[in-house]
């Protein structure tokens, strides 16, 4: 039987502490939805989504309901839709966009990801349509989200890809005055069955439909690091764990529940502690309750290196299927003490780069002053994208170009993506690396030092 | 289905009875009541069965929550298995 300690801390976990389930994604395949005419396929592709995901926002809703824990998104993520295109006629798939946010509208999730392409070796020609659609389909839908996998651990990085990416993301930004790019993610090691956005696609190994659930609650962990203040740092990991723990086995109930109600299999639970905007829902929190006077300084890598580490160990073992990203997000606007740091010169683009080898994902939801060049931009990309080959690891990059702004100002994005201070780039420029195009081949996988 | 109510707020005169009162209208069985007062609030929590309940579990769940807002209580409905999943293994 319960006791009345375990209620109330449940209790108290979700309404002081922010716990909560952040996104039920459910993936569906469109491999079934290509045709010679757009019209016809965006027709297909709209239908699917409308049959397999109509129930989906109600049964999070009533999930959230009767096991009182917050839901915050749901969401749907597609093949990538360079594949699905693949056979269509048209130049321009802008229409496959306009069907994805409409079917996103239709039965009413927050976000819809998959406008994506996997270019880790090279583009083919529905690829690269896909990519120059980029910019038009991201600032002319609202729920859109985008991805590219431009590099991976066994094929290397496709620099021209890489060199592409840079032109459109400022070309997103120019059309949609920096905004759309909080849609829009370059990866290096994409996973499949990510639920979180804007990098969520239902991977080609992944079957027909599936429920993956992302979890979140770095305020959970957080309040649980300060019973162990002056504690040896092997206490805070084996606290931590615990508290991952915890947190996983409530998502794994919601997508158990999720998966039955709806009759669609389960695919993984998600295990990263994903940040919001909200004063006590933060991962630089945990690192400053860990002894850290800000988010930045020397030992911030070191600590989030332990944090990642142990909230995996703690929700592997609370979840029987573990994937998608999992691990620490660092997203600067979309995290009140990542905010704080940036705006007080405490974290620079360096250090989160460093931050980014130890941990989930990588450049994340970071301002960048307007003016930035292309070439800089895919520089970016391709020392992000080396990381995440190196070590065998997803990284990314969804950096936002704030047009008509510079270092100190503030961009609002506002909801989820919260608001980021326009943080200083290092102006050297990349250029004619960057021009070089090609690909940098494959690391090697022995005589590791 | 066995769900934990909880209520939680400044403690007066009335609140198990209201509360009570509500459940059995709706047909909810208390299966068992603690109750105390832990740092100046008082703090309710009954198990329940409310297979028999002749409402949706949301609509309880509203009704539960908009007597809580009328009393100045913080109430809610939640299912056991929320519980049992997290502190169980």
């Amino acid at each position: 039987m319960i006791n009345k300690g375990e209620i109330l801390q449940t209790i108290e976990m979700i309404d002081q502490q922010h716990l909560d389930v952040r996104t039920i994604t459910m993936g569906i395949s469109l491999r079934d939805c290509c045709h010679p005419d757009i019209n016809i396929c965006s027709e297909k592709v709209y239908d699917k989504i409308c049959r397999l995901a109509g129930n989906l926002v109600k049964t999070g809703e009533q999930i959230s309901s009767e096991f009182g824990i917050p839901i915050v998104n749901k969401r749907v993520s597609v093949t990538p839709i360079s594949i699905v295109a693949e056979s269509c006629e048209a130049e321009d798939y802008l229409p496959l966009a306009k069907a994805l946010d409409k079917a996103a509208k239709t039965v009413g999730v927050d976000f819809i990801g998959g406008y994506s392409a996997l270019v880790h070796k090279g583009c083919t020609k529905g690829d690269a349509r896909l990519i120059r659609s980029i910019p038009e389909a991201l600032s002319e839908t609202d729920l859109v989200c985008s991805s590219v996998n431009i590099g991976t651990t066994r094929a290397g990085i496709n620099m021209n890809a890489v060199r592409e990416m840079g032109t459109i993301i400022r070309r997103t930004a120019e059309l949609s005055d920096g905004f759309a790019c909080g849609k829009l993610v370059v990866f290096c090691n994409a996973v499949e069955d990510n639920p979180f956005m804007a990098g969520a696609f239902h991977g080609v190994g992944e079957p027909e439909c599936e429920i993956n659930v992302g979890v979140s609650g770095p305020g959970v962990v957080s309040e649980a690091l300060k019973y162990c203040k002056g504690q040896p740092l092997d206490v805070v990991a084996e606290t931590i764990k615990k508290t991952a723990f915890h947190i996983t086995r409530v998502g794994q109930l919601v997508a158990q529940e999720a998966s039955r109600r709806l009759d669609v299999p389960f695919g993984i639970v998600d295990l990263s502690l994903a940040p919001t905007p909200a004063i006590g829902d933060s991962v630089a929190d945990i690192l400053e309750e860990i002894g850290l006077s800000s988010v930045g300084a020397s030992g911030t890598t070191a600590a989030l290196a332990m944090l990642n580490d142990a909230v995996k160990k703690g929700g592997v073992m609370a979840s029987s299927n573990v994937g998608g990203l999992s691990g620490a997000f660092i997203p600067v606007s979309e995290d009140a003490g990542m905010i704080r740091a940036a705006m007080a010169g405490n974290l620079s683009l360096e250090k989160l780069e460093a931050m980014t080898c130890v941990c989930s994902v990588g450049l994340d939801m970071i301002a960048i002053p307007g003016d930035t060049s292309a070439d800089i931009i895919s520089g970016i990309i391709a020392d992000e994208a080396a990381i995440g080959m190196v070590n065998n690891k997803t990284t990314a990059v969804r950096i936002i170009p704030a047009i008509g702004k510079t270092v100190g100002d503030i961009i609002d994005f506002g909801g989820l993506l919260g608001r980021a201070p326009v943080m200083p780039v290092n102006t050297c420029s990349p250029a004619l690396m960057i021009a070089r195009g090609g690909r940098i081949p494959a690391p090697l996988h022995s005589l590791k030092n | 289905m066995r769900a934990f109510v909880t209520v939680i707020g400044k403690d007066r005169v009335g609140i198990i009875a209201a509360v009570c009162t509500l459940l059995a209208e709706k047909k909810v069985n208390i299966l068992d009541i603690s109750q105390t007062i832990l740092h100046d609030s008082f703090t309710m929590i009954m198990l329940v069965d409310a297979a028999g309940c002749e409402i949706s579990f949301e609509t309880l769940s509203a009704e539960l929550s908009s007597l809580g807002d009328s009393l100045d209580l913080n109430i809610r409905i939640q299912r056991e298995e929320i519980f049992n999943a997290m502190h169980r293994i």
